[in-house]
């Protein structure tokens, strides 16, 4: 009889497949950090309360602590250091470092990658709660208060927030950039 | 965490079997709750059967002019949805008031109606909690409990249902639809959610072992008036401390119409009956509005430490009401 509480599972993991096998319990993040050495995504709090762990899964954000890595088989996940394209950092990122988007950085990761699903998101026309719904099918401007309302997942500890949401509303009106 | 097996389910009929023939087997959706709580140490599986590949994601428009949401769709997905948000605004609105962009990314509809209460005894497994362990005790009673239940409360259990997207559901008469190895079933979400009574451990009316296969919205509460509002402790990401669904439908200067139910307050989503029962067929007036909340909260019986939830979620219920009684297609 296989052992059942072990799983081989294989996951795309910023354009490279891993084959993997995992105890059930451990959790995305755990084998992205501890396998795969990719220390982006961050362990915060591990119970899916801070956004420091964010990630891209099939391109929607997601908190890799609350995902076992078993139920993450055949996904594709983009961590902080998948976003850059041949050495070049993406607007956002770029954003963040011009306009001091952070104090210590432990957030960073996890702001950035949830700013990039945020902005697709945004792009894809979904409302936030503080969308003004009176037409249903126009993407709402990205001002702050949008900003604050769909970036609300991700905790910054040294209260950086200012420089966040200018970094990400800056990049969302950039031409050509979703959002 | 205890060591499970894990398997993901392609049919229902497949879950349903491993659920089955598994004591201990648990669904697995988003995970969001359930994943936290094993790592608490609440919830010991032995085996995870994963639901979130079966075949029932989507929104689909009903005959009637409802909907039929499937268990499987994401929270977000829910609330973008053009046809949720064109007839029934307020569970559009449920759905973002609560958690974060990334957790409505990976949650799932089904099992945002079974998720647990964030008592903070629930997971503090050096408490007494008759929800975790029946006839244990209340810690939450003499404890801390400024968030807790001010209405059907009980000797036994004071704490509230987190769901906010269950709010506006119950408001809109929502039916919760299951099936078991027996067949499909169905149940009204007013009747979803068991009273406290002395075992509140037991929380839902599903049969064991059932699978949530969609929630359905009934046509006829179909209305583009509806609103829901969502007072907590920070301006986002927070769970609620009172929050109101409601529709109001107002014909030749009279209540024809009117839906309110409230968050944060009992065990469950509470559907306001009594006050609805002042409103309906009533000139709509902001001094109705008041006497119909003050009817509905005058059984509330708050804890040492939440009286103020009884104010609030009174106003709360007359700025809502006030609110869509001053809309367009209601002046």
């Amino acid at each position: 009889m296989t052992d059942q509480t072990h799983s081989t599972i294989s996951l795309l993991v910023n354009d490279v497949t891993h084959r993997l096998s995992v105890d059930n319990r451990r959790t995305l993040l755990d084998v992205l950090r501890d396998d795969l050495d990719l220390t982006g995504p961050k362990k915060g709090c591990d119970h899916g309360q801070c956004g420091a762990c964010t990630v891209l899964r099939d391109g929607r954000r997601v908190v890799s602590c609350l995902i076992l890595a078993v139920a993450a088989d055949a996904a594709a996940i983009t961590t902080v250091e998948g976003l850059a394209v041949g050495g070049r950092l993406q607007p956002i990122q770029e954003a963040f470092v011009r306009l001091d988007g952070f104090q210590c950085g432990f957030c960073t990761p996890g702001q950035i990658c949830s700013a990039v699903g945020m902005l697709a998101e945004h792009a894809a026309g979904w409302p936030s709660a503080v969308t003004v719904d009176d037409a249903p099918h126009a993407a709402p401007e990205l001002d702050e208060a949008e900003v604050r309302e769909r970036m609300s997942g991700n905790l910054c500890r040294c209260g950086a927030y200012p420089a966040i949401v200018r970094a990400v509303v800056e990049t969302a009106a950039r031409p050509g950039v979703a959002g | 965490m205890k060591e499970f097996a894990y398997q993901h389910a392609t049919q229902v009929h497949e879950a349903l079997t491993a659920v089955a023939r598994n004591a201990g087997a648990r669904y697995l959706g988003g995970g969001t709750n359930l994943v936290d709580l094993m790592k608490c140490g609440v919830e010991e599986p032995t085996r995870l059967v994963d639901v979130r590949r079966l075949p029932l994601d989507g929104v689909q428009v009903a005959p009637d002019g409802g909907l039929v949401i499937g268990a499987t769709t994401t929270n977000s997905d829910a609330a973008a949805h053009p046809e949720v948000r064109r007839r029934f605004p307020a569970l559009a609105q449920a759905v973002l008031a609560g958690a974060s962009g990334q957790l409505r990314n990976m949650a799932t509809v089904g099992g945002n109606l079974l998720q647990r209460t964030r008592c903070g005894y629930f997971t503090d497994l050096s408490s007494p909690c008759n929800k975790r362990i029946p006839g244990s005790g209340c810690a939450a009673i003499e404890g801390v409990h400024h968030n807790h239940a001010i209405l059907g409360h009980t000797a036994h259990c004071v704490a509230t249902h987190p769901s906010d997207l269950a709010v506006a559901l119950c408001a809109f008469d929502a039916v919760v639809r299951y099936e078991t190895l027996d067949g499909t079933g169905e149940i009204p979400l007013e009747q979803f959610y068991l009273p406290v009574d002395d075992r509140p451990d037991r929380e839902t009316a599903l049969p064991p072992g059932a699978l949530i296969t969609a929630v359905v919205l009934p046509g006829s509460a179909h209305t583009p008036r509806s609103c829901y509002r969502k007072v907590r402790e920070r301006a986002s990401y927070a769970f609620a401390t009172v929050s109101v669904a409601a529709a109001l439908d107002i014909r030749d200067g009279v209540v024809r119409d009117v839906r309110v139910a409230l968050g944060g307050v009992a065990s469950h989503p509470w559907r306001a009956r009594t006050a609805e029962a002042v409103l309906r067929d009533a000139r709509p007036t902001a001094e109705l509005f008041r006497a119909a909340a003050e009817a509905e909260l005058s059984t509330a019986r708050p804890l040492r430490d939440n009286g103020y939830k009884v104010a609030l979620a009174r106003n709360l219920v007359g700025a809502v009401l006030g609110g869509l009684a001053a809309t367009e297609g209601n002046r």
